[in-house]
């Protein structure tokens, strides 16, 4: 026989001013099971437990059901009370009568019949309830970070710092990312290469990093505190062993006409290249698709010079397998393709470029030395506009419909560097608003309006015509003046919006992570969960979670760190018990919910049955990793025998609940 | 065709490739044929039957016979083969097991619609250039072909064979056909309307499970309705809310791996048309979700257990569904 106890909370006036607590209370009292049914101010108080506890004590309860807030606040407050006067925590049920009736509802009378019926769905619920108890799983105590950028290496940094093993996978040659490509930083104007450089160092000697870099992530198996990951190291036809970087194979390889994709395609570099003189690992690296001794088998001139011996034209891929606690993933971003934007003129004048092509214009490790020049002819340009949002903001297919975040600051930044540098310079910044949030960054914007003189001029630039003299025609409206203008100019810079990285896709799929419909990676809770992923041990670190500057990349790698760092201590972790079980005599091994499950947690087995006539009988059988499954529960709607169930949400209890529902 | 039939079913039993023959022998009338199993050159020689009358989709059968030793040799038509891949598919038949032969489908006979002519006591229907020729206990009597044609038939969705070993004549294509023109029909009626329709089809139903044994797409371990745990077994009875229950949800329950064989309609002994139910969902997938047959393939994912950011908004499924 059940006794079950309902506690009605106020919570002050948030649920009594909308519903008639003391009726709810009452009409609860005369469900079937149901002993006592008590309201009260603030249940989640002290005294409010203490109420639920001692009601446990007294009336013997073999169920509990709180009408209060959403479980996501409090279900923990009350499985733990339940747990300390000796009931199983997974016997409490809460009816949220908050966010899912008084707050949305002005009508006392309906919210108050609303309220009675979700109490008595919960209560038919937990007439169902069985006791669960958590299964534990251990800890491999190793970290992978997917991406060396800043925010990779920051993570990384801050993980080997506590004392565990963590590896860097690196698509490109070396570590680094997108903040190796910048020139200064705001709103200090430091270095970037000066800043990170010795981060980079610091990686690759600490005893407890290994960078694999020129690495991709090739497969993801497993689940929190026990992944198996293959890594794919990519044949670089140079063996990193051996490789001391002196750089003699790149300059004399004989292959000099490659775009240089460090320096955004705008000078050249030869076939085996160290992308930049802080390379980690300083490691040559021979790109296939333009070398001659890899296309025809002619040449050879880098193993001649290489007095290592390091060149080996015979290189293949190879896999590695590796076992990780946590992974954090850290895939940065990426300016998007501007082709579709004619109406800037990208495609067709070199003297249209992106910011990011600008930082390598003026960088004095840049195509032009840190001199900044016209990509067109080599000369100094006198005129310079700045168009902001070029596909930020956007409501059309082109763009993104978010605010890139970062553009505004390091417009302000470049336009800063330039009068400084040239002051017989000017320059014009177009923009839609001015978004400068964060520490002294409004002070920055300032410097550069008040002492620098930028022009900086609302509107959007409507067309960019290159013309036949070599200046460039922007024609733009200024909203304030309301007049149209036309400037002659002679470069035009495009803050061109942020996207994540393309890798960033496909590896959502293998880690079984969720993204938003940008590509950014989605997190558990978009305030109070901000670096973890909805699935248990995967972690977000910088710009693959959404568009972020440094020092708040920085800040959410070593967030990540601490939340991998807080995993990694464990010798095991506690699984969550509302996990799907399939009943095997039932199950036909269909595959169904193996398909719909996102988190892979769903194998199948070929089990022997017992027949009824002594015979036996193999069958294939879905088997679930109560370790891995997240207790979604899409696995129970697809199956089309009904073997699978998930428990604490049984079928029978959902039914129940509608059941009681629609009575 | 018989002949060739049961002359490669006896050449592949004699090199021992397989060590049974699933294909179709008379019951107890001419019209009356169902599916068989053959151990022996012997018993095909005597039993072996495949003329206008053998519409059974074996499919099924291979569940059980592929999970027994041996090979076996199976003769399928080209909708029969959808079923096979669907079951493929789904893990149920051992495709190592099963030797196809593909053979050409239809238009079968339905005797149905022989009767319906007041053509009783029938012994033999033998068809000469579209004519029927048929032997009665009063005599003989002819009707035309077409006229005689299963529903099922009539409405082919494909003479391609889409699994196969080795095939006994020419394959053919998939069709153009015009399954979904009842259901547009059902569609465009009123809310009523379509509710009285149904509740006049399905109130006929006598809950013999035909429909179910039959259906290729059913075939749990152990079925829902015989489940006690399931909470929907043995009610058919009770009510005729249950009643009708049943077969909407037996049509959720193959949505989406319904490969539309129509043997649920064919073998109905009230003749309620069960495959407008699963055609709905069928027309209903391919319209929101983008064109899809099941069995068509073995591998491809089906839209309703699979996930892509183009899927329509459930919102839109529900809008169709308001008056």
């Amino acid at each position: 026989m059940q006794r079950i106890g309902v506690f009605v909370c106020h919570c002050g006036t948030n649920i009594a001013a909308t519903v008639d607590v003391k009726a709810v209370a009452e009409a609860l009292g005369h469900e079937p099971g149901v002993v006592i049914s008590q309201d009260y101010q603030y249940m989640c108080s002290e005294s409010g437990q203490e109420l639920v506890k001692s009601a446990i004590r007294e009336q013997k309860l073999t169920g509990v059901v709180i009408c209060s807030c959403s479980p996501r606040m409090h279900e923990n407050t009350f499985r733990k009370a339940a747990a300390s006067a000796g009931l199983n925590p997974y016997l409490v049920e809460i009816a949220n009568i908050r966010e899912q009736c008084s707050w949305i509802h002005k009508d006392i009378a309906t919210a108050t019949d609303k309220a009675i019926i979700l109490g008595k769905a919960a209560v038919a619920k937990v007439h169902l309830n069985t006791p669960l108890s958590s299964m534990e799983s251990p800890v491999v105590k190793r970290a992978l970070v997917i991406g060396g950028g800043i925010a990779g290496i920051q993570t990384a940094l801050d993980i080997a710092e506590a004392g565990f093993d963590v590896d860097i996978v690196e698509k490109q040659p070396t570590i680094g990312g997108k903040m190796a490509q910048i020139d200064k930083t705001f709103p200090t104007l430091d270095c970037a290469a000066c800043i990170l450089t010795p981060k980079m160092v610091e990686a690759s000697q600490n005893e407890h990093i290994t960078i694999h870099s020129f690495s991709e992530v090739a497969d993801v198996k497993g689940f929190v505190g026990n992944f198996t990951v293959k890594i794919k190291k990519k044949a670089r036809y140079v063996d990193e062993t051996k490789c001391t970087g002196c750089g003699l194979c790149t300059e004399k390889c004989p292959m000099k006409k490659v775009p240089n994709e460090f320096n955004m395609g705008l000078d050249n570099r030869s076939a085996v290249y160290i992308p930049f003189a802080q390379a980690v690992p300083k490691v040559a690296t021979i790109d296939p698709n333009y070398c001659m001794m890899l296309r025809s088998g002619k040449c050879g001139v880098c193993s001649k010079v290489c007095s290592a011996g390091a060149i080996d034209y015979k290189q293949q891929d190879t896999f590695i397998e590796q076992k990780y606690g946590a992974i954090v993933v850290a895939t940065g971003f990426n300016p998007i393709n501007l082709d579709k934007y004619d109406e800037f003129a990208y495609n067709q004048c070199p003297d249209v470029v992106t910011s990011l092509e600008l930082e390598r214009l003026m960088n004095a490790a840049g195509p032009n030395g840190g001199t900044l020049l016209r990509p067109s002819d080599k000369s100094h340009p006198h005129t310079i506009v700045f168009v902001q949002c070029v596909g930020s903001r956007c409501d059309d297919e082109k763009g993104k419909p978010y605010c890139s975040k970062i553009c505004c600051m390091y417009t302000a930044k470049h336009a800063m560097l330039i009068r400084e540098k040239y002051p017989d310079t000017e320059v014009y910044v177009f923009y839609i608003d001015v978004r400068t949030p964060g520490k002294n960054f409004d002070e920055f914007y300032r410097r550069a309006v008040e002492q620098y003189n930028v022009h900086y001029i609302k509107g959007m630039v409507g067309k960019v015509t290159p013309k036949s003299d070599g200046k460039i025609d922007v024609q733009a409206s200024d909203l304030l003046a309301n007049e149209q203008l036309h400037i002659d100019a002679d470069m035009v810079v495009l803050a061109a919006a942020i996207e994540p990285d393309k890798t960033a896709r496909p590896l959502a799929t293998m880690l079984t992570t969720q993204m938003d419909t940008n590509d950014f990676f989605t997190e558990a809770h978009p305030k109070l969960r901000p670096v973890e992923s909805a699935t248990a041990g995967i972690f977000l670190s910088g710009a693959c979670q959404g568009p972020k500057d440094i020092p708040e990349t920085v800040a959410q790698g070593s967030a990540a760190a601490a939340k991998a760092i807080g995993l990694l201590c464990k010798n095991s972790i506690t699984c969550n018990p509302c996990v799907a079980h399939s009943d095997e005599l039932m199950c036909n091994g269909c595959s169904s919910c193996e398909k719909v499950c996102p988190y892979g947690a769903i194998t199948y087995i070929d089990k022997e049955f017992r027949m009824p006539d002594r015979t036996t009988k193999v069958r294939r059988v879905a088997s679930v990793n109560p370790a891995v499954c997240q207790g979604c529960g899409a696995c129970t709607v697809a199956c089309p025998s009904g073997a699978m169930d998930l428990s604490g949400f049984s079928n029978s209890q959902i039914m129940a609940e509608v059941d009681a529902i629609c009575k | 065709m018989q002949e060739a039939m049961i002359k490669r079913a006896k050449e592949l039993l004699a090199d021992g490739s397989v060590d049974r023959v699933i294909g179709w022998k008379r019951g107890e009338f001419a019209y009356d044929i169902t599916p068989a199993v053959f151990t022996s050159a012997e018993e095909l020689e005597h039993d072996f039957v495949f003329d206008d009358f053998t519409a059974a989709n074996v499919s099924k059968y291979l569940v059980k016979e592929t999970a027994k030793e041996g090979k076996i040799l199976a003769f399928l038509k080209p909708c029969d083969t959808y079923s096979f891949n669907q079951l493929i598919k789904e893990h149920r038949i051992d495709r190592e097991k099963v030797y196809v032969v593909g053979i050409p489908g239809g238009p079968k006979l339905d005797i149905e619609k022989i009767k319906a002519k007041g053509i009783t006591g029938v012994l033999s229907v033998k068809n000469e250039d579209y004519t029927l020729k048929i032997e009665t206990l009063y005599g003989e009597e002819t009707m035309p072909f077409s006229e005689a044609v299963l529903d099922k038939c009539a409405s082919c969705k494909s003479k391609k064979h889409v699994a196969y070993d080795e095939l006994i004549g020419e394959d053919g294509d998939v069709l153009e056909s015009n399954r979904f023109d009842m259901v547009e029909k059902l569609e465009n009626m009123t809310a009523q309307e379509r509710f009285d329709f149904w509740r006049g089809q399905l109130s006929k139903c006598i809950r013999c499970n035909a429909c179910r044994n039959v259906c290729p797409a059913c075939t749990c371990e152990n079925c829902v309705f015989d489940n006690p745990k399931s909470g929907i077994d043995n009610k058919a009875a009770a009510d005729s809310f249950e009643e009708n229950m049943f077969h909407i949800i037996r049509a959720f329950h193959v949505a989406g791996r319904c490969t539309d064989c129509g043997e649920c309609s064919r073998v109905c002994p009230q003749h309620i048309p069960l495959h407008l139910l699963n055609r709905k969902f069928i027309k209903d997938i391919n319209e929101l979700y983008g064109e899809y047959q099941a069995g068509a393939d073995t591998t491809s994912r089906a839209p309703l257990t699979d996930y892509t950011k183009d899927d329509c908004e459930p919102s839109v499924v529900h809008e169709r569904g308001v008056e």
